[in-house]
């Protein structure tokens, strides 16, 4: 689904990613951990087209497609779908009209009409129950006046209605408490399925004990060092990376 | 050059002052010489003044300009080209065409007791004493040549006077046509009078339907008596060709509650002066403005507010989106005299530029001589914002329909100040049809589509 070959990018001249390598499947969940700075959220941001940084190198496919060559919207209409570490505000902008526009963007991609109001309205409905968000919310601004919680419960809403085909989750526990953690992470096993793939970034095991990854990478100073079985996860949690620092040094 | 500007008005009005009178009426004749008097004084507003850096006045009134001085029918009727067909808010329909009140066809709407809307020239027979008690009593002549010079030349115009303790629900609405072959001047006056106790909402909605070139000099006089609540609505959706000098008065009794909200959508050049003086203790007042602004439309708004007496209360919100080589200008002015204690004031103006070639000039002002007081004033212009979009983006929404979204985001806490359901509804969608360029030439009120 997803081959990424010696992706480099950079930011303001400063190069992040230095050359990773890295191969999703349908029905795969990939954890990428890491320490802080070393590329975990420049990926994603990379993956779905954030202007800000620059690819000096390599190539990214997405089901065959030139990832590189799409603008961040057919990106997502392609099928991949970013949960932010920090939603965007958007005040002003109802979460039904933001919704709306991206279900009807989604689908005249596809050759579809516009969803009617009565079927949208039940889609909202039964697509915020996966997440358990409060109708009020859904009236209310896109992110605007959320809780930390509630901002990434409305990232996993927002991901039931597009249906992904490849979902990054960046640093999706931060800030959750386990109530909140435990919902997000139900929410995103439900929409699992055989032909659709995750990738959960996260600095914790904590996160992995709810959504299972079948493959484990280690990304350190824009390279990914290693990859192994979920173990590995296990052993970051108990070791911490000091040990993976010291054979890179 | 701005002499000779003057010069042909006061050589107009010394040519053909009886014709005017003679096709006007006795009280607003009486202002007339006065007017004349102050309009030789004063003439157009300087470049060079503080308060009109950006509008050339001169200039605009500069052509040869037609006047339907002899009050010759306009071959128009104004039904057919606008059609209405939204009852709840256009049971009380009216028209002006140019500067003439549109009395061949009134609207069969069920006024209360005692209510007049209605043509002003037809308004001072009636009800004289009314009449004569508010016409010109909120517009200061002496300081302003636009006023002025309107004063000395109107001859008719719109009232709607709501006496005390009546309650109007229903919002009167008055369409302001432009319809004429030729280039041409229209002087237009509205006079709102809502009394003791009493409620009324207005809304005026400027068209302009054809393409010469059309120059509107109008003054709006609002009165709110103790406790009244006012509601005034203003829509422009003229034409490019269209320049449009609007000076607005509003004088507040004691707690009275006034909303004005001017937006404009459509237009050439627009001034658009607000005055409010707020005179008696309570009084509220919600002055609000936005602007959709393209090609090379302009508008400049200048606000001035005074809180001559304690505990009364001033929210002012300006917004105005420029795209293309649009310019904007805001002056704000909340002057707190002394003694006025208790005073909330506050501004806001707003402003997004789409381009590198708009431009947008705003100055906020505060002016306090109180002590206690809650006073506050913000400016910001800028772009949208570039990590909503691409959040917007990141969600299949192209970046155009990000910006047109985030554009209504912007404007729409504006239109939210508006007291009437069904209109804030209709524009929330007239300006995402706006912003959305499906606005095209205006072919009637869209209110009413």
């Amino acid at each position: 689904m997803l081959e990424i070959k010696n992706l480099h990018a950079s930011i303001n001249g400063k190069e992040i990613l230095k050359g990773i390598n890295l191969s999703v499947k349908a029905g795969e969940v990939h954890a990428i951990m890491g320490p802080n700075g070393s590329g975990k959220s420049t990926l994603s941001s990379v993956l779905v087209g954030n202007p800000a940084f620059t690819v000096t190198e390599g190539e990214v496919t997405f089901n065959g497609k030139d990832l590189l060559a799409l603008s961040p919207e057919d990106r997502s209409r392609e099928g991949i779908f970013l949960s932010f570490q920090y939603p965007v505000e958007i005040p002003g902008v109802s979460m039904v009209n933001f919704m709306r526009a991206a279900v009807n963007a989604h689908r005249e991609y596809k050759g579809l009409p516009p969803v009617s109001a009565t079927d949208f309205l039940k889609m909202m409905r039964e697509k915020r129950a996966i997440v358990e968000l409060d109708n009020k919310l859904a009236s209310r601004s896109v992110n605007e006046g959320f809780s930390g919680g509630e901002k990434k419960r409305n990232e996993i809403f927002q991901m039931a209605m597009l249906e992904p085909k490849l979902s990054i989750l960046d640093e999706t526990d931060s800030g959750l408490d386990i109530d909140a953690l435990r919902i997000v992470a139900s929410g995103v096993n439900k929409l699992k399925r055989a032909d659709n793939a995750t990738i959960v970034i996260t600095h914790y095991q904590r996160l992995l004990d709810y959504i299972k990854p079948d493959i484990v990478h280690v990304l350190y100073k824009g390279r990914i060092v290693k990859t192994a079985g979920p173990e590995l996860a296990l052993e970051l949690e108990e070791r911490g990376y000091d040990w993976i620092k010291k054979e890179f040094e | 050059m701005s002499m000779k500007a003057e010069q042909q008005y006061i050589d107009l009005f010394s040519q053909c002052e009886d014709l005017i009178c003679r096709k006007s009426a006795p009280v607003l004749n009486a202002l007339r010489a006065e007017a004349f008097a102050d309009f030789e004084q004063l003439g157009f507003p300087s470049l060079k003044g503080e308060d009109y850096k950006y509008t050339d006045v001169a200039r605009a009134f500069a052509p040869n300009y037609g006047l339907n001085l002899n009050r010759l029918e306009i071959p128009v009727n104004p039904y057919d080209v606008f059609r209405c067909d939204v009852p709840n808010l256009s049971t009380s329909l009216y028209f002006v065409v140019n500067d003439m009140f549109y009395n061949k066809a009134l609207p069969k709407a069920h006024l209360p007791e005692g209510v007049y809307a209605g043509g002003l020239a037809d308004f001072t027979q009636a009800y004289p004493e009314v009449a004569a008690r508010y016409y010109g009593k909120a517009a200061s002549l002496a300081k302003n040549g636009m006023v002025a010079l309107n004063t000395m030349l109107v001859q008719d115009g719109f009232v709607l006077y709501v006496p005390k303790g009546v309650m109007v629900e229903r919002p009167i609405q008055l369409v302001n046509i432009f319809r004429s072959d030729v280039d041409t001047m229209a002087n237009r006056r509205i006079l709102f009078i809502v009394e003791e106790n009493a409620e009324a909402k207005l809304l005026v909605c400027d068209h302009s339907i054809d393409d010469v070139k059309f120059l509107a000099n109008q003054v709006i006089e609002i009165f709110a008596e103790a406790n009244a609540r006012v509601d005034y609505y203003d829509l422009e959706e003229s034409s490019v060709s269209t320049t449009r000098f609007s000076s607005l008065y509003v004088k507040q009794a004691a707690g009275s509650n006034v909303v004005v909200n001017g937006i404009t959508l459509t237009n050439g050049l627009t001034r658009n002066n607000y005055h409010v003086s707020l005179e008696g203790e309570g009084a509220e007042v919600s002055l609000c403005g936005m602007s959709v602004l393209d090609r090379e439309q302009q508008l400049d708004t200048y606000s001035h507010v005074t809180h001559h007496v304690p505990r009364c209360t001033c929210n002012e919100l300006f917004k105005n989106v420029l795209n293309d080589h649009a310019i904007g200008a805001f002056s704000g002015r909340i002057l707190v005299k002394q003694g006025a204690d208790k005073t909330s004031a506050y501004q806001t103006n707003r402003n997004l530029c789409a381009t590198r070639e708009c431009r947008m000039y705003s100055k906020p002002q505060l002016e306090i001589y109180a002590d206690d007081v809650k006073c506050s004033h913000g400016m910001t212009t800028g772009q949208l914002d570039e990590n909503a979009l691409f959040y917007m983006q990141s969600r299949g929404i192209s970046r155009k329909e990000a910006r047109m979204l985030l554009s209504v985001a912007f404007t729409s806490d504006v239109i939210d100040h508006i007291r009437v359901e069904a209109l804030k509804d209709r524009l929330h969608k007239l300006v995402e049809k706006r912003f959305r360029g499906e606005l095209a030439k205006c072919a009637g009120c869209r209110i009413c589509k």
